[in-house]
């Protein structure tokens, strides 16, 4: 399964697409699309030029857990730096 | 220290308003990122993982207390309470939000600092040789030379889009303090025969992808003639380095595919054309500009300093790092301060807002109101006083800023690696914050001597490791994290190129791997001998059996 994922426009933020269209902070917010689909998203987003820096696409597996090649700097995107336990998504999950 | 005058002042002030036209632009959507991105960088504004990055140039790594309070405040209002000096002596926000940046390069406008130079195939901003105006070795003052090549370079038309990027380095005396023989062009100030000052002229260094030490083309070029001959060697690359491939287009390339001396030549021949042309600075203006970086009013002081003395017969941890952080000042009765941006276990180059004005304050009271920042990512307090040296050790202790461990194996230099950066294969922080914790012991480590390690986490090679005694590179394998351990390096006068010792290690076993390196070194070293020079003497194999040896 493939999600949508971006740097935010205004800060610079990852971001992922969620089911109603919006770019949400949370990974588990985010919507899966199987790979035939994801491409045709990714195109329509890409266009959305004043809301993102930068879309891709990154690889889950089963429950959105992050795979592939990128798993590790994906994980990182999403949680922040490993080096700063007090910075990035890290504090958001504790809550 | 040097000031901007009118001139300066608007052509900032012009970029900064121009960048803030773009950047609305570009939120409207009327800018696509396409469009946008190489005008951000030409601002010094990247895209991370997380963030956009601010790289701001500390041009030949000179800071008075008033920029570096500024550097505070915008960590603390702008970013996350904190900034990561580079080896490049530029410090790096890595937090700012887009629609901020406008703000934020108009406040680094109002203390003569800004962005520009610090990304894209231009000249980048000119690093030199921390200790300029103070060390008892140095030659001539190297900061006037950079801020002559600051002002030649910068907006250059001729020289805006160079094949690549392009980095100028100046020491300014014969042990090597900025890495020269590893830069496109490397400038070495000394004196010929007759006493005359002038520089000896390495081009082709450099490292990435295809490392090589650079290839001296003239032993002897009079200062007078720095910029003509600057000129002709840019001349040179940007008319035939090759544009085609990214990988081949740096100077080294061209250099190395000339030979040395068919390179020389061409600039030679250049150089023979241009000379008389009036680039070069007239006597007067060179003097002018050599004025701005007049000494400050050192007092007539003894050579030693009776109350530091006796406070460090008493105190043991401030005689260990006077010994380590401290190096000989020109004028009798100072020193040089080195603070190490080294905590152990900390993370290398990074500074809060809080240390920052510690620094500032330190600086303004004890250091004539300078501050340097080192390509090894440390800070410097170029003047102080002997008999201050205990008040300004104690301020840096309340600051946590008080590590001793200046060129020694905790004195590490890493890049942001893949906690911060876009185009990282693997971590290069946590390495280093495991290896200095694993050597947390500062006596062993003075016991050890100098010992660099230097860690990038791709081939770009940001955190020098193939000049580090140890270099350590990440290497991404099936998106795992790997490292190649390379020895023998060095980035100073006797410069050198690492070899590959091995296969790759994993990140726990790359850790076990310096040790066993450094439990080798001390068999194998004659009393006095530095790691790198045992390791010369005695040869690879040895070092690379200890490294693979089962456990
Ligand atoms: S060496 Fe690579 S990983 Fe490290 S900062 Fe440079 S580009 Fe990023």
């Amino acid at each position: 399964m493939k999600v949508i994922t971006g740097n935010r426009l205004s800060d610079g933020a990852v971001v992922y697409l969620s089911g109603n269209d919006q770019w949400a902070t949370r990974l588990t917010d985010a919507a899966f699309f199987d790979k035939a689909d994801a491409n045709s998203v990714l195109g329509a987003v890409q266009i959305r030029e004043a809301e993102i820096a930068e879309a891709y696409l990154i690889e889950v597996g089963d429950g959105g857990v992050l795979a592939g090649r990128e798993a590790l700097r994906e994980t990182i995107r999403k949680t922040g730096p490993t080096v700063r336990s007090d910075l990035g998504r890290k504090q958001e999950f504790k809550q | 220290m040097y000031r901007y005058d009118e001139f300066d002042a608007t052509l900032v002030k012009e970029r900064v308003d121009q960048f803030r036209n773009q950047v609305e632009r570009r939120l409207s959507g009327a800018l696509t990122e396409e469009q946008f991105k190489p005008l951000r960088l030409m601002n010094g504004l990247y895209l991370q993982l997380h963030a956009y990055m601010l790289r701001v140039a500390i041009p030949y790594g000179s800071l008075s207390s008033k920029q570096m309070r500024k550097l505070a405040h915008i960590a603390r209002n702008y970013d996350k309470g904190y900034g990561h000096f580079t080896t490049r002596q530029n410090l790096q926000f890595n937090w700012p939000a887009l629609v901020d940046v406008p703000d934020i390069l108009d406040e680094l406008a109002e203390v003569e600092m800004h962005a520009i130079q610090t990304s894209g195939n231009c000249i980048r901003n000119v690093t030199s040789d921390q200790y300029g105006g103070a060390a008892a070795d140095e030659v001539a003052d190297p900061r006037p030379y950079g801020e002559m090549i600051r002002q030649w370079s910068t907006f250059h038309p001729e020289f805006s889009f160079l094949p690549r990027k392009f980095k100028i380095a100046i020491t300014a005396s014969d042990n090597d303090r900025a890495a020269v023989r590893v830069h496109d062009i490397g400038l070495r100030l000394h004196k010929n025969d007759v006493g005359k000052v002038g520089f000896e002229v390495i081009v082709g260094g450099g490292l990435g992808r295809t490392p090589y030490v650079g290839h001296t083309i003239r032993s002897f070029l009079p200062e007078e003639n720095l910029l003509s001959y600057l000129e002709a060697v840019l001349r040179v690359y940007n008319l035939s380095g090759r544009r085609d491939n990214k990988y081949k287009a740096r100077i080294k390339i061209l250099l190395n595919a000339e030979g040395p001396e068919e390179f020389a030549r061409l600039v030679e021949a250049e150089w023979a054309q241009i000379k008389d042309n009036g680039i070069d600075l007239l006597r007067a203006e060179i003097s002018r500009i050599q004025n701005y970086f007049a000494p400050p009013p050192f007092e007539k002081l003894a050579v030693e300093s009776v109350e530091m003395n006796e406070q460090r017969a008493v105190d043991g941890d401030f005689d260990r790092w006077l010994r380590v952080n401290t190096v000989a000042h020109k004028i009798s009765g100072y020193a040089i301060v080195n603070v190490s941006l080294k905590a152990i276990g900390g993370i290398p180059g990074d500074i809060t807002d809080a240390q920052m004005e510690a620094v500032a304050d330190i600086a303004e009271r004890y250091s004539h109101d300078e501050i340097r920042a080192t390509h090894e990512q440390n800070l410097v307090l170029p003047h102080v006083k002997k008999g201050d040296l205990y008040i300004v050790y104690k301020r840096l202790k309340a600051a946590c800023l008080d590590t001793a461990n200046i060129g020694l194996v905790s004195d590490i230099i890493a890049c942001p690696g893949l906690d911060y950066c876009a185009l990282a294969n693997t971590r290069s922080i946590p390495i280093a914050q495991r290896i200095s914790e694993r050597f947390a012991n500062l006596g062993l480590q003075e016991e050890l001597g100098e010992l660099k390690i230097k860690i990038s986490g791709c081939i770009n090679a940001c955190g020098h490791h193939h000049v580090g005694h140890i270099g350590i590179l990440g290497v991404d394998k099936k998106g795992e994290e790997f490292y190649q351990v390379t020895l023998g390096g060095s980035g100073g006068a006797d410069a050198s190129i690492g070899e590959i010792a091995g296969r790759g290690l994993s990140s726990n076993e790359v850790v076990d791997a310096v040790e066993k390196l450094v439990a080798f070194y001390r068999h194998a070293k004659i009393p006095n001998e530095r790691f790198l020079d045992t390791y010369r003497r005695i040869g690879a194999e040895p070092f690379k059996e200890a490294l693979y040896a089962a456990a």
